[in-house]
């Protein structure tokens, strides 16, 4: 395998995945699947169990092959360079640091097999340890730290070697909620900071959409929509997107050239091409307004208080809809309680009817 | 006054408590007459001479008989030689079988079992008929066979140590780092597989330097077949010896522990002081 020449380390890289192909017995993992990171950019992979997103950041670091497609960094093509050759530095989400060696020898691993002499690589490690907070931790044994604090040395290792892309792989799943979030805020900060190309690989829509840049929803071993986080919520292009990231309701409405009736109004479709006139509209919970009304069409079925908002399930003809709420309104809706729809949507986004949106979370 | 402590009563064991321990006793104790009670009986005899009487003269003729110490540093040779064979050969296999193959774990664990279901006699014997001249006339034949009757215990003692690690993260995440796959091996793997190594070389310094089936229808005189031979001649000097080789084993197989031991308690007091 050949050697790639590192960049000076620490800006970062261009990565591009074009059509990548890996195949497990009967099961195509990754099936053309294609993205492009800009340098400095955080790119979160999200996507259920199963939909090839780990295989995606394996085959970047090199721990997996791909049958087909091309893996390039900086334009040069990697997908044949060994894994310690590529210059990646990697989170696992089983912390994995060395237990055999304190926080202060496991950050100054990388350092070492890159020939780097003995004093200026503990500085070094000593220099990323104050970066993760974790300084007066240095000689501890990683069972003599607590979850968090080993994911902090795991992450001050990969960024030790200063690598030209950074690769974490769910690295805050096996954390409880509170360290989740402020760890996650961390490695965001310093993301930004050290200006790394990152991927990122989670099935925590929550995560994905408050550290990326960009989020590419994976469905199937391909990339189903990348794009901002903001635009994923309020532009999904298929259902499948809608239904993964946030909250959607289908209502099945039949299409009159580019617009839809629902209860009585008439709502421009986002996506006219769809050749299918009977659809399904996705309609978040914001798109919609209920208002009590003795003659209406839908039965408030559900309340879940959220804080602010309540959610507000309605039987609505053939479909049920998910409305949010101001919660000091919504204390007078009840169980039973007739309502009435409207549609405050500029546009909506409409799906094949009965499209496949199943999830399997992990 | 509220009482503090437990009552006397809710301290006192309980019937039952007090039989179950009284029968760990009892166990305890057979168990310990079953091992004590011939060394002793061994001890006794190899500090008394052939009038009966206590006495060193077996300890001190041992270093002056006829081939004790061409037998005894044999018996050492062979020892070594087969730990080097059986972890050169057992511990990248056994690694390789976890990180690349695991479908082969049962495989790898039905072949290893074989030593143990077949008889060492049989082993030999084939061999005898199948090595070449060269081979035959080497004792270094049978540290080749030491390797494979150890592997039992050596393989499930690897498996054992790699399984508590998690081996593919490890090897990722140092490869990741830039360390290829004898560093990894060397600084990673190795450091972590400690006890498992440890663990796998005192059961087969145990075992070769008591074997005597093989040594003895290979015709080499190990200390195991030179007790048994010098027995015809003074048992009270064979006894001594077999009673010596025990207990050299057994400081060797402690000292080893102990050393283990020693290194992890100073890793983690340094961590504990920082």
């Amino acid at each position: 395998m050949s050697q790639v020449p590192t960049n000076g380390g620490g800006s970062g890289a261009r990565v591009e995945l074009r059509e990548l192909v890996r195949i497990f017995g009967r099961t195509r993992a990754l099936d053309g699947f294609s993205l492009e990171v800009e340098p400095g950019e955080l790119v979160a992979l999200l996507g259920p169990s199963g939909c090839g997103k780990t295989t995606a950041l394996r085959a970047l670091a090199g721990f997996e092959l791909v049958d087909h497609g091309q893996v390039l960094v900086d334009g040069q093509d990697v997908a044949r360079v060994s894994p310690q050759d590529r210059d990646m530095g990697m989170v696992f989400q089983s912390y994995s640091l060395f237990p055999n060696m304190s926080a202060l020898h496991n950050v100054a691993f990388g350092l070492r097999m890159r020939g780097v002499r003995s004093v200026a690589r503990r500085d070094k490690a000593h220099e990323i340890l104050e970066l993760v907070g974790l300084h007066e931790h240095a000689e501890k044994y990683p069972h003599q730290l607590s979850g968090g604090q080993q994911q902090r040395v795991a992450l001050a290792r990969a960024l030790a070697i200063e690598p030209r892309v950074l690769l974490l792989d769910e690295p805050l799943s096996a954390l409880d909620a509170k360290v989740r979030t402020g760890l996650r805020d961390q490695i965001r900060s310093l993301q930004q900071r050290l200006a790394i190309t990152t991927v990122f690989v989670t099935h925590d829509q929550e995560e994905a959409l408050s550290m990326a840049d960009r989020v590419c929803v994976m469905r199937d071993g391909r990339g189903e929509q990348t794009a901002t986080p903001a635009e994923l919520y309020s532009r999904p292009t298929s259902a499948f997107v809608a239904h993964f990231v946030g909250v959607s309701s289908r209502v099945p409405v039949r299409r009159d050239g580019a617009t839809v009736g629902l209860w009585g109004t008439a709502v421009a479709v986002r996506n006219p091409e769809l050749a299918e006139r009977d659809v399904d509209a996705v309609l978040r919970p914001e798109d919609v307004a209920i208002a009590a009304d003795p003659a209406g069409a839908a039965t408030v079925v559900h309340k879940s208080f959220l804080g602010a908002i309540t959610r507000v399930t309605v039987s609505a003809e053939s479909a049920e809809v998910r409305v949010d709420v101001r919660s000091d309104a919504a204390r007078d809706l009840n169980h039973g309680d007739r309502v009435a729809l409207t549609v405050v949507a500029r546009d909506v986004l409409v799906s094949p009817r009965n499209e496949r949106t199943d999830v399997d979370e992990d | 006054m509220v009482a503090l402590t437990p009552s006397a009563a809710a301290v006192a064991p309980t019937p039952r408590r007090h039989r179950l321990r009284v029968w760990r006793g009892i166990i305890l104790g057979l168990a310990a007459a079953y091992f004590l009670i011939p060394l002793y009986a061994g001890l006794r005899f190899s500090f008394h001479n052939d009038a009966g009487q206590w006495s060193l003269y077996a300890l001190k003729a041992i270093p002056s008989q006829i081939g004790f110490t061409g037998a005894f540093f044999l018996s050492i040779k062979l020892a070594f030689t087969t730990l080097i064979g059986t972890l050169v050969l057992m511990v990248p296999t056994t690694i390789y079988i976890h990180l690349h193959l695991p479908r082969l774990r049962r495989l790898l664990e039905f072949v290893t079992v074989l030593p143990i279901v077949i008889p060492p006699i049989v082993l030999i014997l084939g061999v005898l008929r199948a090595a070449p001249i060269w081979l035959k006339a080497s004792p270094y034949l049978l540290s080749l066979m030491y390797v494979i009757l150890t592997m039992p215990f050596v393989y499930r003692s690897l498996d054992a140590g790699i399984s508590a690690i998690d081996l593919k993260t490890l090897v990722e995440a140092s490869r990741s780092l830039g360390a290829n796959g004898p560093q990894t091996l060397w600084r990673v793997i190795l450091p972590n597989l400690r006890a498992g190594i440890l663990s796998a070389s005192v059961l087969t310094l145990a075992l070769v330097l008591g074997e005597f089936t093989m040594a003895s229808l290979d015709l080499w005189t190990t200390l195991p077949v030179w007790i048994y031979q010098f027995q015809q001649t003074d048992g009270h000097i064979a006894t001594m010896v077999s009673m010596l080789s025990l207990i050299g084993t057994w400081v060797l197989i402690t000292a080893m522990v102990s050393l283990d031991r020693s290194e992890s308690r100073r890793s983690r007091r340094k961590a504990e002081v920082a």
